[in-house]
């Protein structure tokens, strides 16, 4: 009888073992190792960019008497890439949501949104910065039925960062109200992501080999004549997985 | 004869999975809303029932702030912004008038003293005259409409040191901050609602919302005595264009503005007289930031 017990007790260790070693090496497996890459396109003529009238603040003139702002709704490099286009995992991904560690930094600079997007892991910590002599405040206009809570701080010369996290999947608009010209995207998804250059190129990384689909999202404009498009895409060991997208311009 | 039967059975289960999810859809805000009618509020001794205010409810709020409390009643449409705000949506669980920072619930207190002292320049009376139980109660019924309370709590209300004696220092101070964190860019260097960034301000949903003036005469929508001001700029209006200002202000400081702000309101007051000894100038919108 005592026999038996400590048989018991010796096979649910190994069992333990054995389940805790496979479960950690599918996490190590999991980081680092596959990844998802492409270019996002514009089909047609990229459309005209206004020009900002920022008048009412005379600094915001001053910061960008060099080169004036214009709007940065459709931004289309030399050879027809795509940039701010944001690219994630919207169907396959098993992991965790917070994948990085990063702390991206979504500053406010010569009166405008630095970067323009921001794509952000559900529960991953970012930093918001002021560059400018002028006052800002930053706010972030979540829908509040997700779960993600709107917010509203100013930020004056000088002041510190913010950090903040938000909770769950979601486009969220980010606006200055000082500055109505100024409007930011928060483009906040589960697991690893990535937001294309000004050539259009992107790379998502932490990618472990699977079967995905990935989704382009462009911010809603009336200049495309689609905002998200979705591919499958496979990643197998040692061999990243490829999708490019093209948005018709209308 | 089967061949029929079967037919009529595929067409039935069809038909009830199309209007299964529509009618779940209907529904869905009312049975939330039932799920939730267990809901209390507790100010001071007062244990408030959401049930309770139904009847209340219906006779005083219903009218502007709808049946499921989305600020779609039907007298909604008459209120035309920026003269006057639309009813609140308490569904979304957002508040102007908090003791909490901003991004976070307000206290049941909060939502107490919002309903007993209405807010000026709007259509929303003082109910100073239902009792405090019907209040406390109405308080737990305006809860019950937004799914936050269930998931979340009341934020931390922020620390409100004592008030200080007004100086003539302390009213110069509080006009360096209010030439430092630019308060004039909306509120117009004299308060007069009238800054460059006045014209084009919108509210979280999008409607056109104007800054408070201060040299009309009427009240703070968020209370006006000097504490109420103090919370009002270190909290934030969630919901408004008006930020929290809790990560620049120093709570000294925040005492300092209170002061300065009062010497731009109508109303007379210590600090009125005070700046007109002082002969104080408005701050100079053109200086650089920080050399006011």
């Amino acid at each position: 009888m005592k026999k038996r017990n400590k048989v018991v007790a010796v096979l649910s260790a190994v069992v333990l073992v054995l389940c805790g070693a496979l479960f950690l090496g599918r996490k190590a497996n999991a980081a680092g190792e596959g990844k998802i890459t492409g270019t996002v396109k514009l089909d047609g003529a990229a459309p005209h960019m206004r020009g900002i009238d920022m008048s009412k603040d005379p600094y915001c003139v001053k910061a960008n008497s060099g080169s004036p702002a214009h709007l940065q709704t459709v931004e289309v490099g030399s050879n027809g890439g795509l940039e701010n286009v944001v690219l994630y995992i919207s169907e396959g991904w098993t992991g965790s949501a917070t994948t990085s560690t990063e702390v991206p930094v979504f500053d406010q600079k010569n009166c405008m949104y630095t970067p323009h997007v921001l794509a952000l892991d559900a529960g991953q910590t970012f930093k918001v910065t002021t560059s400018d002599q002028t006052t800002h405040n930053i706010h972030p206009l979540p829908n509040p039925m997700t779960g993600n809570i709107p917010w509203n701080q100013s930020q004056p010369p000088g002041a510190a960062p913010i950090e903040k996290t938000w909770k769950n999947p979601e486009v969220i608009p980010v606006q200055c109200n000082i500055h109505p010209w100024m409007h930011g995207w928060h483009v906040v998804v589960k697991g690893p992501y990535a937001t294309t250059d000004s050539s259009g190129n992107y790379t998502i990384n932490n990618v472990p080999p699977g079967n995905y689909t990935v989704t382009a999202w462009h911010e809603d404009s009336p200049n495309l004549t689609q905002t998200t498009q979705t591919q499958k895409v496979t990643v197998a060991a040692g061999k990243p997985g490829t999708a490019d997208f093209t948005f018709k311009a209308k | 004869m089967r061949t029929r039967l079967r037919m009529w059975t595929l067409l039935t289960v069809a038909a009830a999975a199309l209007a299964l999810p529509m009618l779940s859809l209907a529904q869905l805000t009312q049975h939330d809303l039932q799920s939730r009618i267990g809901m209390e509020s507790h100010v001071g001794n007062i244990t408030g029932h959401a049930k309770a205010a139904e009847a209340d409810y219906r006779r005083y709020c219903v009218g502007c702030h709808g049946q499921l409390g989305d600020g779609n009643g039907e007298n909604a449409p008459y209120m035309q912004p920026p003269m006057y705000q639309q009813p609140r949506d308490f569904q979304l669980g957002v508040f102007k008038c908090r003791s909490t920072p901003t991004g976070t619930l307000p206290t049941d207190e909060d939502l107490f003293d919002a309903i007993t002292r209405g807010f000026d320049r709007s259509n929303m009376p003082q109910w100073n005259t239902l009792s405090k139980q019907e209040r406390a109660d109405l308080v737990a019924w305006v809860k019950h409409f937004s799914p936050r309370w269930a998931n979340e709590k009341p934020g931390t209300p922020i620390q409100v040191p004592p008030e200080p004696e007004v100086t003539a220092d302390r009213i110069k101070a509080g006009r360096d901050v209010f030439a430092r964190v630019q308060c004039w860019k909306c509120h117009g260097v004299l308060g007069q609602a009238n800054g460059p960034s006045a014209a084009t301000l919108t509210d979280d949903l999008g409607r056109p919302i104007a800054p408070f003036n201060f040299t009309e005469g009427s009240r703070p929508k968020c209370g006006d005595t000097d504490r109420d001001i103090y919370r009002i700029f270190m909290t934030g209006l969630d919901g408004t264009p008006m930020p929290s200002y809790a990560d620049n202000i120093k709570p000294e400081e925040a005492w300092d503005l209170v002061f300065y702000l009062r010497t731009l309101m109508s109303q007379h007051s210590k600090e009125k007289e005070m700046a007109k000894k002082l002969d104080l100038k408005p701050v100079d919108p053109n200086a650089p930031a920080g050399q006011q």
